[in-house]
């Protein structure tokens, strides 16, 4: 077997950077694994028992849930993004597919996207710039998608001062730059 | 001397003064001012000339309406033209220049078009660029280009940025005069979530220009106490110098915040200006009324303003316009404009009242029943002639006079639904329209209710009633006291007689002439009327001139005013400029980039990049002592064809089909059968359209018993997953199928040609050699231990595979790839190889799926299976789809080798002329293929099949080109497909 | 335009991309339709000045496919449905 691969992040560097502009931190996040979660037809009461027993959260619409080892978001109906730490969950599929069998459609999403977690006091300034969403009131836990800047996002509000950005990992340049620019504008 | 007009009072900061440039001549001003207000503090009212007579001309106004003050702000490339003086926040250094004047503002060469001002009637360019129609690109349109516009453009690129954004509330309050004041408090106090905003850079609205008292004190300091309370609510947003351009559907408003343009420079990395969507859940338009004149000979010269106007620059702005005033009016409020001119100590020499009745002002010459009848003064009023009730008329030397034909309310943004103002006899004016906005209302002035208690009284009933709506209970609580007087006014639009030109819309110079002239001519209803005599499409878009007119019009018709009707009020309300709409999205950041896994790798060797949508792919890559990119490109598609290329495919759309009914889904969505794919295997597909053109393809891979992996075309990657989307959702909704877009998930590379698998089996962790891994296999292999997939497709016709990791991982293979390469001199090819590897091959690609194609015509006909229903099936049998003598794909190869190929170039037999009955088809696609040493293509051909060895001209009559060439089958390379299963 | 999105609430319809009228999802059976009956579902509908059921899909959201009953003159938007639930209530199937 040869070496192994080295990995870039989707900026193209070797280790996740973070950007501070004024009060507004920006940092590049490479240590989660995502997979989509998707109920098969009549399958819902299966995925729920499966979901509970490996504590896996699966949150209404629009909403995001934490845990340990795996948080999920509500993606589209029946269907849910789940997160695990990195290191311990790289092959993210192979660790989820066991625990639903063949009640769930269960497909590799981590290389997707490019996730941006911003921070700041209140970000509700630079959200207003960026999107769409009423992040005012919005409450803490809303997951939804997006659009910044032509780039179709998901956007989880955990705080009013914290936010998880999910944005086509492709254009996680194009999407950094908007998020400094932006936030430049609102310092 | 400076500033020789300044009076006392004022809302302006003379502890400061700061220094300006019109025209190059050096003025001083202080903060608070506007550039009109600190002109004509300094003496200044010539600062324009009119658009068609170049007519000399100072502000009408002292707001956004102005038709007349337009100049050029800063100068290089910030320079800005047709902005409005009466609007424009002074700030120290300011530079301004007139424009629309040569040589020089006060002798204008193009005035002469005043003096033919017979020529230049309503339907001028109408009439007059008629004929002969040769004339008009070559001299008509220059001419008038160069005659007519405003200000200049800079040609440079705009520095500075524009930003974008997102705004929610409860209730949007439009105007912050008396009633927005009071509808914001109301809103605010209550707890609802209010944005207030006001287009000036101070709140309070008419009642910064008033002297009139709001619950004790003067109405300035009670707004400046309303805007102090709404400023400690955080629940209230107030945002000054922000524009509420339009209403559009469901309560969502679009409004610019000009955030830097009372500054010099924005500061770093601060926008000039916000784009703002704001959406509302109700509504108040408390956007005020606007000043009109009347229409009378020479009304045009500056000097002659509107009589509120003159009140504000003396009352807000301490500025007395001119030494000697007079002020002519039809109502009320123009003598409260001389009354408080006369308090001011100006010199109020005539007050011109068009009311034969009422009570005479003390202290002044009120002259009842009078009318004013010309002016004089070449760039500035100098006198005015009056014309008694008696009918004497005298000659009254002014240098200012004020005009006050009543007021319109600003109902503009209540009628951006197409909704009609409805006609108020008590103020001669239009107000708001039952069938506006939805959740919109109006209040103050702008519903047309004038006074100041009326304002305060509306603003809060309406604020009270749109919460009720919303379950929120908003108190009506005690108003401030405040002046409730009547409206006194009788219909008074033009005076009668006189020869001259009485101004109309001045801006657009037209005259009460032109709209009789349009009359006469039949152009009678509103909307010729506009179109005919350019009535209110300046810049101001008529905000002072266009009830005049209709009213005009409907007096020469004979019918009533609301019977005539106005035109139809479209957003913006005042101009935007085109940067402010664009946002950030302009040059590079037109649009965001999307970058390929081996794009840092790409970049070392210094690859040329191509956009293909979003997409930067590298579209060769030219090793040292290449100098064409020919040589490039030759040289990947011969290494690859010797040896082995690589290709990033990563851009091609993958999406993760599942579920029980994945297979069955397939059959429904591709034209030829999936269900009999194995696992472990992929087979190329073909997506058609419900109406049987071809518009996808790609190969989809079985990787489990319920799972696939589908590619698309780069291009059509959103719009397949859009309608496997709709076909799971709405055509078989009781389908047991899940889909994830992977496209980004996992670096895509393609690896060609005869070494292609020795390369790989170095890099990979399992045995693929024929027998383990088969032409047409697909399966999950890992790549030092990282997990990949394998398809071994080919799109170049070599032995080629397809290898995939996740994304992170790709630059790692690319660099892996070429590093196990070595050996093999592997290569990385771009898109023009491909391009080439696949026209040799004869595949389809964007070209043949034009659109217009069906598989018969792309000669996979064969592939649409009739034994299951897909997408496309049924309607891919049409009669003129299945013509045996319809167009065929066919190779192409020039007769003589050297010959050269043109794509586009149309097939004609010999001896046929180049003409639409003898066209054959077209070459779709052209490359050099460097394997066969010429020019090959691909093309549509009518019933191309059947002429495989004829030869025929493809002729370019564009391109001025024309080829003898010969029909061959469009797989020119390896068409045994030898190759791809070595 | 707002959507009221039966799942979201309500959304800019900027997030949306427009199909047609909602007759499209009453797509005949391939095997049984001959070509011009095939012929008159997708070409031949009504194009009313009034309501208007017609399906939006939801592209930078949830994905989902909507039936919006709206009216086309004043674009006021009386109803909003998952296309799938009206699918399934129309006994459209496999």
């Amino acid at each position: 077997m040869a070496d192994t691969l080295h990995a870039l992040t989707a900026l193209g560097q070797a280790a996740p950077q973070t950007h501070q502009v004024g009060p507004y931190r920006i940092e590049e996040r490479f240590d989660v694994a995502l997979a989509s979660v998707a109920i098969r037809k009549g399958r819902a009461a299966d995925v729920t028992r499966a979901a509970q027993a490996a504590g896996i959260p699966l949150p209404e619409a629009a909403r995001f849930a934490a845990g340990n080892p795996y948080s999920a978001f509500w993606v589209a109906p029946e269907m849910w993004f789940v997160e695990a730490p990195f290191a311990t969950h790289e092959d993210i599929v192979a660790a989820v597919k066991p625990l639903f069998g063949d009640a769930a459609s269960i497909t590799e999403q981590t290389d997707a996207w490019v996730r941006f977690d911003l921070s700041a006091p209140d970000l509700g300034p630079l959200m207003e710039r960026l999107c769409n969403v009423d992040f005012a009131t919005a409450p803490d836990g809303f997951a939804t998608r997006t659009v910044i800047e032509h780039i179709g996002c998901y956007l989880i509000r955990h705080t009013a001062g914290a936010v998880t950005l999910y944005g086509a990992r492709s254009s996680a340049k194009s999407l950094l730059h908007c998020l400094e620019v932006t936030a430049a504008a609102v310092i | 001397m400076s500033q020789e007009n300044r009076i006392s009072g004022g809302q302006i900061d003379r502890s400061k003064t700061w220094r300006f440039t019109f025209d190059g001549v050096s003025y001083q001003g202080h903060p608070g001012d506007t550039l009109a207000s600190a002109l004509l503090a300094n003496g200044v009212r010539l600062m324009g000339r009119s658009f068609k007579y170049h007519r000399p001309r100072g502000p009408l106004s002292a707001g956004s309406e102005e038709p007349n003050a337009l100049v050029q702000l800063r100068s290089g490339a910030r320079q800005e033209p047709n902005t409005r003086a009466t609007v424009a926040e002074l700030f120290d250094g300011l530079e301004a220049t007139s424009q629309n004047a040569w040589p020089s503002l006060k002798f204008d060469a193009m005035a002469i078009n005043d003096r033919l001002n017979t020529f230049f009637t309503a339907g001028f360019y109408y009439k007059t660029f008629m004929w002969p129609a040769s004339f008009w690109e070559k001299v008509y349109e220059p001419i008038i280009r160069r005659a007519a516009g405003l200000g200049a453009l800079t040609r440079q690129e705009d520095p500075d940025d524009y930003d974008k954004g997102f705004l929610h509330c409860d209730l949007l309050v439009i105007g912050a005069g008396p009633a927005g004041l009071s509808a914001a408090l109301t809103a605010g106090r209550a707890g609802a979530r209010v944005i207030l905003a006001d287009e000036d850079f101070r709140m309070g609205g008419r009642l910064n220009a008033e002297t009139l008292e709001v619950g004790g004190q003067p109405g300035a300091d009670w707004a400046l106490g309303a805007v102090a309370e709404l400023s400690a609510m955080p629940n209230v947003r107030l945002m000054t110098r922000t524009t509420v351009i339009g209403a559009f559907d469901h309560g969502i408003y679009g409004a610019v915040e000009r955030v830097s343009d009372h500054l010099a420079v924005p500061a770093k990395g601060k926008p000039r200006q916000t784009l703002w969507r704001i959406y509302s859940r109700r509504a108040i338009l408390a956007g005020g009324a606007t000043e009109r004149p009347i229409a009378f000979e020479n009304n045009d010269r500056p000097g002659v303003m509107l009589a509120g106007a003159l009140r504000a620059y003396a009352n807000r702005w301490g500025v007395a316009v001119g030494d000697r005033v007079a002020v002519f009016t039809n109502n009320d409020d123009g003598l409260r404009s001389a009354m408080d001119l006369k308090a001011r100590g100006v010199d109020v020499v005539a007050v011109i009242d068009a009311r034969k009745d009422g009570d005479l002002l003390p202290g002044v010459r009120h002259l009842k029943g009078a009318e004013v009848v010309d002016t004089a003064g070449r760039l500035g009023l100098k006198s005015v002639t009056i014309r008694q009730a008696d009918g004497r008329t005298e000659t009254v030397a002014a240098t200012a006079l004020g005009v006050s034909g009543g007021w319109n309310p600003n109902v503009n943004i209540s009628s951006h639904h197409r909704s009609r103002p409805v006609w108020d006899e008590g103020i001669q004016g239009f107000v708001p329209g039952e069938d506006g906005p939805p959740g919109l209302t109006a209040a103050g002035a702008a519903a047309g209710v004038l006074s100041t208690h009326g304002a305060l009284a509306g603003g809060q009933a309406q604020a009270v009633a749109a919460l009720a709506d919303l379950g929120i209970a908003a108190k009506a609580g005690d108003l401030p006291r405040a002046e409730d007087a009547p409206v006194s006014i009788v219909p008074k639009w033009y005076v009668s007689g006189g020869k001259g030109r009485a101004w109309i819309d001045p801006q657009n110079d037209v005259t009460l002439k032109d709209v009789k002239l349009a009359q006469k001519e039949n152009f009678s209803s509103v909307e010729h009327l506009k179109r005919y005599t350019t009535l209110g499409m300046a810049t101001d878009q008529g905000k002072t001139g266009n009830v005049l007119g209709l009213a005009v019009m409907a007096g020469l018709t004979g019918k009533t005013i609301p019977e005539t009707g106005t035109t139809i009020y479209r957003p913006p309300y005042t101009p935007v400029a085109m940067g402010t709409l664009a946002g950030r999205s302009r040059g590079k950041e037109f649009k965001p980039f999307r970058l390929t896994p081996s794009h840092k790798w790409a970049e070392e060797q210094g690859a040329v990049f191509v956009e293909v949508g979003m997409w930067l792919r590298a579209q060769w890559l030219p090793r040292p002592g290449e100098t064409h990119w020919r040589q490039s490109v030759d040289r990947e598609v011969l290494a690859t064809r010797k040896s082995v290329g690589i290709c990033d495919v990563t851009t091609l759309g993958k999406i993760d089909i599942q579920g029980t009914d994945a297979a069955a889904f397939l059959d429904k969505v591709y034209a030829n059968n999936f269900a009999s794919l194995a696992v472990g295997k992929c087979r190329y597909g073909l997506m058609l359209r419900e109406d049987g053109i071809v518009y996808d393809d790609g190969t989809t891979a079985r990787m489990g018993e319920n799972e696939y992996v589908m590619t698309t075309t780069t291009a059509n990657a959103v719009l397949v997953f859009r309608n496997l989307e709709y076909a799971r959702q709405v055509l078989w909704p009781e389908m047991d199928v899940q889909l994830i877009s992977t496209t980004e998930a996992w670096a895509q590379f393609s690896v060609a040609g005869p070494n292609a698998r020795k390369l790989l089996q170095k890099v990979v962790d399992q045995d693929i050699s024929d027998a383990a891994f088969p032409y047409m296999g697909a399966g999950n292999i890992t790549v030092g231990g990282v997990r990949a997939r394998l398809f071994r497709i080919s799109f170049s016709g070599e032995l080629a595979y397809e290898i995939a990791v996740p994304t992170r991982y790709g630059d790692a293979l690319v660099r892996r790839l070429m590093e196990a390469g070595q050996e093999f001199d592997a290569i990385v090819y771009g898109t023009e190889a491909l391009g080439v590897m696949r026209v040799e091959k004869g595949h389809v690609a964007g070209n043949e799926l034009n659109g217009q194609s069906t598989a018969l015509n792309m000669g996979l006909g064969k592939m649409v299976s009739k034994k299951k229903d897909s997408i496309g099936m049924v309607l891919s049998q049409r009669e003129g789809m299945v013509d045996p003598n319809g167009y065929r794909l066919v190779g192409v190869k020039p007769v003589d080798p050297k010959g050269q190929l043109t794509a586009g170039s149309h097939f004609l037999e010999h001896g046929a002329a180049p003409v639409i009955e003898n066209d054959g088809g077209w070459l779709t696609s052209k490359v050099y293929s460097p394997h066969l040493g010429c020019d090959i293509a691909l093309g549509y051909l009518k019933a191309g099949d059947q002429k495989i060895g004829k030869r025929m001209r493809a002729v370019n009559l564009l391109a001025k080109t024309e080829t003898e060439v010969e029909i061959v089958s469009p797989h020119f390379f390896d068409s045994e497909g030898e190759r791809l299963r070595g | 335009m707002i959507i009221n999105h039966p799942i979201l609430g309500p959304r800019d319809s900027q997030e949306f991309v427009y199909l047609g009228s909602a007759e499209l999802m009453n797509r005949p059976d391939g095997m049984t339709t001959g070509v011009e009956a095939f012929h008159n579902w997708l070409y031949n509908r009504d194009n009313p000045a009034g309501e208007h059921r017609e399906l939006w899909y939801h592209e930078q959201g949830d994905r989902s496919w909507l039936v919006v009953t709206r009216n086309t003159v004043t674009h006021e938007i009386r109803s909003v449905e998952l296309a799938r639930d009206v699918a399934k209530a129309m006994g459209r199937t496999k």
